[in-house]
């Protein structure tokens, strides 16, 4: 079977979860004997000059990759575009679209043109952004459209949804042939704010790569200081402010801690405000953006994981952490709760059970082990295979629609 | 002649609320306000409600009707404490149940603990207090001894034995009989006391899989459930059925048919001349020892392993039942009652029982029923009031 896939960045060059799943997911179609040409938004005046050569060099069996000209970027904001189209030249500037619905629309007839060029049996979308190029493709070749969600406009946006966003997901939804939702919670926005129908959505929960070099790198902690970590864009969504606030109430039962923030976002300046407020800014550590590989490295410092999310369509991270041997806390808002058994869980807005449970796995020493083994022999049960199948299921069912 | 024997076990833990490091300094361990599944009282209103009164007016129905009717329970001491606080009716109606004369009451550990393997002094103790707990209400001796989930080696038969009982219970699981039938009387090893052992087969049929309607017996009747027990005259002669007395009402539902299908049991097994009922004692005194069993390691009645790696499987388990038994002499050498009593609550094998963590996994909701979010959470709040017992002991000790 033929897969005409469009996505979202390709690793190294990612910024969130959502690339590192998207290549997961195709690496494991490809396993299973699929071929996927994989068509990315692609700038080549940015960095990633050396993409398309790196991307050649690991071609990975099956998978073809198809960059197309564009400005759009995976977490793009209105707001957000509009800085990144201005701090192009004048010249360019001029082939995109002036705001992130014109190029949207732009990128979508442009990557539309593909499903001509490319033999395929499915279209399959990650996210609203592609939405409309997935359904300009079924124009052109009358190929079943899967849609696959990982977050809505409810999950990205803080206050108010964004209008047009939400129009443009909810044409997706309608127009697709069959929708995938990475966790029960996303098909329960889909049902009850988008009014789908649920014998149309079905949830493949992400898995994780089995084996990467990265999880066992040897690093060594040079002190005996505990270390909390927290792992993502730093912005309301993530719930660093929560984060933050249980910091304060740990370091009164466990002084000798220290809090890592791996990630940058809107809210990192509010964030560095709250910990001098709080008179605790010299127990923290603001990374930046890491790569995976140095985010691996604080794994494999750290003591305990930390994901206070607010709102996590699924959390894929966490599945990394637990890979690295670290315990994890979620939040019971997040995808990956439903899956997850060996963590901690609480409620993201209750910061006193948040740090009664960063206390205890800091103090009780057989509740950190047995948090750390049985967590890493469940997370051995998630692979890339598992939601490959079942993507397959979803394919087969939606050609026989 | 086949004596059917039933033995019921009548049990609620003094269940930990949510207790979190922020809460140290506070001794209201068992006080749950907010969390329906903690709040002791109301835990046991509903099962009372739904299982105990119930079963109870069932019972004394069938003592009534049947005179040949018998059987026997063990009720813990943090159950009984309970009742009396909340629901004295359901004590009232146990007595009644024991007036007939024909209600045999077992000995247990008063805290329904695991004292044995990590204490014996303190395993006599809470012996004790049963045994004067179960005089108290019930004006009664008991002399037959059943340890907690049945937990039982060749060491406690002896021990037992030491304490004055005539039998002991236990498992009676294929493992450790052999070629042996559950249906006869024992010895243990180097005793001379009796051992009565589960069916765990039949008991099973009824405790676990009554409702079940993948199993191909069900619907299980009362007169098809009679025949089974028949068929063994003429190779048994006891048929030992203990489970949860929550059986009747709780695990299986009203709704399941459990209290009609206890209802008609005895009048289908009398049917059968050959069959007759008999209390534990009555099993002890009127049948032979057909044989020494030797059972050298702990095996108990939990799940399909028979062990005790339900309440001791894990570091979390082992560490909290280490570090409770740890402050043993401490704890009893100052004189505050309050704490003493609070310690001892914390033995109930229950709370190390929502600590396993076994299967957890697989969402065996049935199997492993834990009020706490997660065998760890539970961890946490055990620990965290084991803590606050420690923080008390330390001040008591600067201040003397």
């Amino acid at each position: 079977m033929k897969v005409l896939m469009f996505g979202w960045e390709f690793p190294p060059y990612t910024s969130g979860g959502l690339g590192t799943a998207c290549y997961a997911l195709t690496k494991g179609l490809a396993r299973n004997g699929l071929d996927i040409t994989f068509v990315v938004p692609y700038l080549p005046e940015d960095q990633k000059v050396e993409f398309v050569k790196l991307v050649g060099a690991n071609t990975i069996a099956n998978i073809t990759i198809i960059p197309v000209n564009s400005t759009l970027t995976q977490y793009s904001t209105f707001e957000s575009y509009e800085e990144r189209i201005a701090k192009l030249k004048s010249g360019l500037r001029d082939l995109y679209g002036h705001n992130l619905y014109i190029e949207v629309i732009r990128y979508s007839i442009a990557a539309a043109q593909l499903a001509s060029q490319y033999d395929h049996d499915v279209i399959h979308c990650h996210d609203w952004m592609t939405y409309q190029a997935g359904m300009n493709a079924k124009e052109i070749s009358g190929k079943p459209l899967i849609i696959h969600i990982h977050n809505t406009v409810f999950d990205r946006s803080s206050l108010k949804p964004n209008e047009i966003e939400y129009q443009i997901e909810r044409m997706g939804f309608e127009n697709a042939d069959k929708i995938i939702a990475i966790s029960n919670k996303i098909k329960n926005t889909l049902v009850s704010k988008y009014g789908i129908e649920p014998n149309k959505i079905s949830v493949v929960h992400w898995g994780i790569e089995e084996e990467d070099p990265d999880y066992h790198l040897e690093v060594k902690k040079p002190f005996n200081t505990k270390i909390v970590m927290f792992v993502g864009r730093v912005t309301l969504q993530k719930g660093p402010d929560y984060f933050v606030e249980a910091a304060s109430q740990v370091l009164k039962y466990e002084p000798d801690t220290r809090f890592v923030v791996v990630g940058s976002g809107d809210m990192l300046p509010r964030i560095i405000n709250r910990a001098i407020e709080l008179g605790i800014i010299d127990r923290f550590n603001f990374t930046g953006w890491f790569s995976k590989r140095d985010v691996y490295k604080v794994f494999k410092l750290a003591d305990v994981f930390v994901m206070p999310s607010v709102s996590e369509p699924f959390g894929l991270v966490a599945l990394e952490a637990l890979k690295n041997n670290v315990p994890v806390i979620i939040s019971k808002q997040s995808g990956v709760s439903e899956v997850l058994k060996h963590c901690l869980k609480v409620d993201f807005w209750d910061v006193n059970e948040l740090s009664n449970k960063i206390v205890s796995v800091l103090k009780y020493k057989v509740l950190y082990q047995e948090l750390k083994n049985n967590g890493f022999n469940e997370v051995n049960k998630f692979n890339l295979d598992e939601p490959a199948k079942k993507v397959i299921t979803v394919y087969n069912e939606a050609r026989q629609w | 002649m086949v004596s059917v024997c039933f033995y019921f076990q009548v049990h609620q833990p003094f269940r930990l609320r949510k207790y979190s490091i922020f809460d140290i300094g506070s001794s209201d361990y068992f006080e749950e306000k907010h969390h329906l599944k903690l709040n002791n009282e109301a835990v046991l209103r509903k099962v009372a409600n739904k299982s105990y009164l119930p079963a109870n007016k069932l019972m004394l129905d069938l003592l009534k009707r049947h005179p040949e009717f018998k059987l026997s329970y063990s009720l813990s001491g943090t159950v009984l404490e309970q009742l009396e606080k909340y629901y004295p009716e359901v004590i009232d109606s146990f007595k009644k149940l024991v007036d007939t004369g024909r209600v045999e009451l077992l000995s247990e550990t008063y805290y329904h603990s695991l004292a044995f393997l990590y204490s014996k002094k303190e395993f006599k103790e809470q012996v004790n207090l049963h045994k004067e707990k179960i005089n108290d209400i019930f004006s009664y001796k008991p002399r037959v001894f059943r340890n907690t989930e049945l937990i039982y080696n060749n060491e406690l038969a002896q021990f037992i034995e030491g304490m004055g009982y005539k039998a002991i219970l236990a498992e009676g699981w294929e493992r450790v009989l052999g070629w042996k039938s559950p249906n006869f009387v024992y010895r243990p090893k180097n005793c001379s006391i009796k051992l009565l052992l589960k069916n765990y087969k039949l008991s099973d049929d009824i405790a676990f899989r009554f409702s079940e309607r993948s199993w191909e017996e069900w619907p299980l009747t009362a007169d098809r459930y009679a025949q089974w027990i028949s068929a063994i005259n003429g190779n048994g002669e006891c048929v030992n059925l203990f489970m949860d007395y929550e059986t009747l009402g709780e695990h299986q539902w009203h709704e399941t048919g459990i209290f009609d299908f206890m209802g008609k049991l005895p009048e289908e097994l009398l049917k059968n001349p050959d069959n007759n009922f008999k209390t534990p004692s009555e099993v002890a005194d009127s049948y032979k020892v057909r044989d020494e069993i030797d059972i050298p390691h702990f095996i108990s009645w939990a799940d399909l392993e028979r062990d005790t790696s339900a309440w001791l499987g894990n570091k979390m388990q082992q560490e909290a039942l280490q570090k409770l038994y740890n402050v043993e002499k401490i704890i009893k050498k100052n004189s505050n009652k309050h704490l003493v009593e609070a310690w001892r609550k914390m033995q109930t094998s229950d709370h190390f029982y929502y600590m396993c963590t076994k299967w957890f996994a697989d969402g065996d909701v049935h199997k492993y029923f834990n009020p706490y979010d997660s065998p760890y959470d539970s961890f946490i709040t055990f620990m965290n009031v084991l803590n606050d017992i420690n923080l008390r002991l330390e001040d008591k000790k600067r201040g003397d």
